[in-house]
């Protein structure tokens, strides 16, 4: 992190000295990162999203808990984006808002994709988000588990050209 | 409040919170939701290879996914440590469900004679665990996006890739409970 030259794609407010992006305010503007993941943390654990339990439970449609924490988060944040629109907030770096659509194409990537994680993530009761928080819940079994999925992550970019996206 | 932080939290409260992460990771640098880009910025941080995947300028585009995924595992810790887990209040008929295919005892977040370093070396705890994890990275990479990065913030500004990204989700999840999962269990 030290030998990074190049400039800053989101400078700190306030600290935006042209041309001379130290270490420092890359470590300053990463620590937010940091922050709002442990909040995410927090919740995914206290909400009971990382438990195997409970995805058991959405897949057999027998609770609404599942169906409510991922129906009021889109809701709120489809409700929060508009704010966002209306009031034309702006990024920290005063940047205007962007979010780049994602490219639909013939759509394999999604239906086959979308498919296998779903497999792993019915297997292991936990989607890349839960598979950090329990690894910091003290379930350590999970950084085998997380090491498969980065041995995923390795395969999928190696045979990426040879795949139908 | 102390006493509500505590315990378990509603759904009407953790999908909002999780919600506003969208705006505010907009908002603090223009970054879209999602948890599995971490996976690729981790591969590219360390084991990069030749593969042009991951040979993309990932301290630049990269490092927030890892700060985000760091801050899980804190935040994470600090729940379990401060606030306190207990055993999810299932619904009687998952637990019926689940007692018929192996697992009776529920205690915890998730069933410990599953997930264990011990299981990880059964053939049946080899699969749940290194086979679904490897899937989970696979496919969510693959699809280019998780239940964060498809399910909130897709859905959230309804993009069909989303949409169909959900559709293949739950497609698998279905096939995985309901015919693999018992296949699974049954396995030594």
């Amino acid at each position: 992190m030290t030998t990074t030259a190049r400039p800053l794609g989101d400078r700190v407010a306030g600290n935006q000295e042209a041309g001379t992006p130290s270490a420092q305010t890359h470590a300053a503007g990463l620590i937010r990162y940091v922050i709002i993941g442990a909040l995410l943390g927090i919740v995914l654990i206290k909400s009971e999203i990382v438990s195997w339990y409970r995805i058991q439970e959405m897949f057999r449609f027998q609770s609404f808990h599942m169906y409510g924490v991922l129906g009021s988060a889109m809701v709120t944040a489809m409700v929060s984006l508009r704010v966002v629109r209306w009031l034309n907030v702006r990024s920290l770096s005063g940047e205007a808002i962007v979010i780049p659509p994602k490219v639909v194409g013939k759509g394999y990537r999604y239906w086959i994709g979308g498919a296998l994680f779903g497999i792993g993530w019915a297997f292991t009761g936990a989607c890349p988000g839960p598979l950090f928080a329990l690894v910091g819940s003290g379930a350590t079994v999970f950084v085998a588990v997380a090491v498969a999925a980065l041995a995923g992550t390795w395969t999928y970019g190696r045979f990426r050209s040879s795949l139908p996206h | 409040m102390w006493d509500a932080l505590r315990g378990p939290w509603p759904w009407y409260v953790g999908g909002p919170v999780i919600g506003l992460m969208v705006p505010v990771l907009l908002i603090a640098g223009n970054k879209q939701l999602g948890v599995s880009s971490a996976l690729r910025a981790i591969c590219a941080a360390t084991v990069p290879g030749r593969v042009e995947f991951f040979r993309y300028d990932w301290r630049r585009a990269g490092l927030w996914n890892i700060a985000l995924a760091l801050g899980v595992v804190i935040g994470a810790a600090f729940a379990v440590s401060v606030l306190g887990t207990g055993t999810p209040d299932v619904a009687p008929s998952t637990r019926d469900a689940l007692a018929a295919i192996g697992v009776s005892r529920m205690q915890g977040l998730l069933p410990a004679e599953l997930f264990s370093w011990r299981g990880l070396l059964t053939p049946r705890g080899f699969v749940l665990m290194a086979g679904g994890g490897f899937l989970v990275g696979f496919g969510a990479t693959y699809a280019g996006g998780c239940t964060s990065g498809h399910g909130v913030m897709g859905m959230a500004t309804l993009q069909r890739a989303s949409m169909i990204a959900l559709v293949g989700i739950f497609a698998g999840g279905l096939l995985a409970t309901f015919v693999l999962l018992p296949i699974v269990l049954r396995l030594p």
